[in-house]
């Protein structure tokens, strides 16, 4: 075999510098946006390569639930150190505050559709014309669909019927004031694809993802962390276990799972026997059948 | 580990409701073992509901709302799977005429495209309408699936009925590495494992020949072309002076000491470094994103595009291409566009429409100039400066463009240079 090709995660990684490196040519004031999540971890790191010796020229913008993993804030305002970068926070709390937002009541209450507000407006307030996110098209049959650059109307709207052809390498960045831009450099990467590059590259990540004692509580089929924002069912009791996280996210509606799996080797191995998908421990995805379609088209992540 | 070699290959399905489209990817999704318990439960469940024996492979595919509810496939669709072998990525594209820019889209960037054909029908205006967008887009490996082999007693003679079929499309196409596989996507037969029902059958299943198919070669290694995307210019201690060229190849091999030329200016210089993320490397070639420094301070910008010396690409404000009109609303005569070339753009406008092709027929149309959605024609373009073109047959990055309509900013046709 002729030696000119690249395996698949150097061509992954190659196609994400690519798209990067086209958000920063085209537009005027792009963000990262940043869960602290290993996805946005990722994107960050794939940003510090295309752009080196050069800083990294995007701010990471957090859209903050106030329902936060304190290792995750730590984590973020580490890195934020380390890469000399820009943070903007937009706070879900503050939304509410000032009563743009209404915090939702029962149950099974959260603050994700929340976010899709506090995100809207702090890409207006600070004039974001594109912001590039950790999305995967595995993840979920309606990010299956989405784009590279993806458009937003000026009520930051997703259509996925009248979304802009990609073809070839050539991205069609250009839009009207007021509208602004996703981009999504991860878009070809699945679950393994990400663990197998963090392991390659040894990049740092919360220690939530490996595995870790914690006082948890089983609810919605997946172990959900003991916080000061969880209010217990009177069935519900508080257990010690040994769990990590597939996905970061609100604390009070991330669920871990059971595992041994304290090292980046280890998640490899056991994300690769894996039998149920990483969202599946999420219960904003399992609302509905279109639970994902619906926030997305109204500005979700 | 062994994954250190595997690469990644693109392919595309394209087909509609009722040849097993869906139900093939979701059968080479479920034996190749990507399929999650929860979305097979979810998919196990709906199928309940709707009444279908056992587990309706074709939902693993669903999407949209407004695509479960219509039950097509509107838009492409990516979907992922990894063998030990290689990691796949499909471009799931619906087959109906109307949809014929989606397939383009997903086309583009193929390595291969699968054609499906029901073995009870044989090669039908689709097919040849498939085929010929796999050619147009020069997908370099066509595999047509002969399915529902089940339906027609697994009978040798229907899959020689479509070869045999097949010959008169295939005159007409440039694909030049063209295969049929019997199989039944409903049962399983020949997609992952090979079929016990047909014998007579010597090649290998379809997942055996996606991981083997040499794509290595469909890369262009002989044209340098390095369109550079932006200049990287640190402006912090000890890159003072550092300038950057950041882009990734698009074809060629690149070298530190090449002779280069910059276009259009056409200063020329040497390659000093070449960078690969923050590795510095000793060859570079496509599609690797690199920096690279030169050894004469000149002036190079966004949109300029560094070559080799001694093997240049056509500098030109007129060319031919066929053209592929993706937008609803159609083409205006003479009026002008922005064309994206690479990390180039201009202006544009298109000068004449040479002939329309009927995509089923493949017969081509000089009496009609319009140019409607989903319309392939063969156009002259002029534009206001100089672009730096390959023709597509030889080069599927620098011989492709895109035309954007500035009243609305949509991407409104994808073009292939001649």
């Amino acid at each position: 075999m002729s030696k000119y090709y690249l395996n698949y995660l150097d061509e992954l990684e190659s196609e994400a510098l690519y798209i990067l490196r086209e958000v920063w040519a085209q537009f005027e004031n792009p963000v990262i946006l940043f869960s602290g999540g290993k996805d946005s971890i990722l994107v960050t790191h794939l940003a510090q390569k295309a752009f080196h010796p050069a800083k990294i020229p995007f701010a990471l913008m957090h859209v903050d639930t106030g329902h936060n993993f304190p290792e995750t804030i730590a984590f973020r305002d580490r890195l934020i150190e380390d890469l000399g970068a820009k943070l903007i926070v937009g706070s879900v709390q503050e939304s509410i505050d000032t009563g743009r937002v209404a915090e939702e009541r029962g149950k099974n209450a959260t603050r994700n559709a929340l976010q899709i507000t506090t995100l809207l407006d702090a890409i207006e307030t600070h004039q974001v014309d594109c912001a590039i996110g950790g999305g995967r098209r595995d993840e979920e049959k309606a990010r299956a669909k989405e784009r590279f650059f993806s458009h937003r109307d000026d009520f930051g709207q997703w259509d996925p019927k009248n979304q802009r052809p990609e073809l070839w390498n050539l991205l069609n960045g250009r839009h009207f004031e007021g509208e602004h831009f996703r981009a999504f450099p991860i878009s070809n990467w699945t679950e393994m694809d990400v663990w197998n590059y963090i392991l390659r590259e040894n990049i740092a990540i919360p220690s939530l993802y490996l595995a870790h004692e914690r006082d948890v509580v089983w609810r919605s089929d997946s172990w959900i962390p003991m916080s000061e924002h969880l209010i217990l069912e009177p069935h519900e009791t508080v257990e010690r276990k040994k769990i990590r996280f597939r996905t970061l996210g609100d604390i009070t509606i991330t669920g871990g799972i059971e595992s041994e799996a304290d090292t980046l080797q280890k998640i490899v191995g056991e994300v690769a026997a894996m039998k149920q998908t990483e969202r599946g421990n999420r219960s904003d995805d399992k609302r509905s059948e279109s639970a994902m379609e619906d926030r997305k088209r109204q500005g979700y992540f | 580990m062994e994954i250190d070699h595997n690469q990644l290959l693109r392919f595309t399905t394209a087909g509609s409701v009722d040849d097993g489209k869906s139900t093939l990817i979701g059968r080479l999704l479920y034996d190749s073992k990507s399929i999650f318990e929860d979305q097979l439960e979810a998919v196990a469940s709906t199928s309940q509901r709707k009444g279908h024996q056992g587990v309706d492979l074709a939902l693993f595919t669903d999407g949209l709302r407004d695509e479960r509810e219509q039950g097509i496939t509107i838009d492409v669709a990516y979907r992922y799977f990894t063998t030990p072998k290689r990691k796949f990525i499909i471009a799931d594209t619906p087959g109906h005429i109307q949809y014929t820019r989606n397939m383009v889209t997903g086309a583009s960037t193929a390595n291969a495209a699968l054609i499906l054909v029901d073995a009870r029908h044989g090669v039908i205006e689709q097919t040849k309408r498939h085929a010929f967008i796999a050619s147009l887009l020069q997908i370099p490996h066509l595999i047509v699936c002969v399915n529902k082999m089940d339906l027609v007693d697994h009978q040798e003679s229907h899959y020689q009925e479509v070869i045999r079929q097949f010959e008169d499309v295939s005159s007409k196409l440039l694909t030049k590495d063209i295969r049929f596989i019997p199989i039944s996507a409903l049962n399983g037969d020949n997609v992952v494992h090979r079929s016990a029902h047909m014998p007579w059958y010597q090649g290998a299943p379809l997942l055996h020949v996606l991981e083997h198919l040499h794509i290595s070669s469909d890369y262009n290694k002989i044209d340098a072309r390095f369109p550079v995307q932006t200049v990287l210019r640190p402006q912090r201690e000890g890159f003072i002076d550092y300038r950057g060229y950041a882009g990734r190849i698009a074809s060629g091999i690149f070298r530190p000491g090449d002779d280069v030329v910059v276009l259009p200016s056409g200063f020329t210089s040497q390659i000093k470094t070449i960078e690969a993320g923050a590795t510095p490397v000793a060859e570079a070639f496509a599609p690797m994103s690199v920096a690279m420094t030169l050894t004469d301070d000149i002036d190079v910008s966004r949109g300029d595009m560094i070559v080799k010396n001694n093997n240049q690409p056509r500098a030109t404000q007129e060319f031919d291409a066929m053209l592929c009109w993706l937008d609803s609303s159609s083409a205006r005569p003479r009026a002008k566009y922005s064309i994206l070339h690479g990390s180039n753009a201009q202006k544009a406008m298109i000068k004449d429409v040479v002939y329309r092709i009927d995509v089923n027929t493949l017969n081509r149309d000089e009496a009609s100039a319009d140019l409607a959605m989903n319309t392939i024609a063969r156009v002259s373009i002029r534009t206001t400066r100089p672009l730096m073109i390959d023709a597509y047959r030889d080069n599927r990055q620098t011989g492709s463009f895109v035309l954007v309509d500035d009243a609305t900013h949509n991407t409104v046709a994808a073009g292939m240079i001649l």
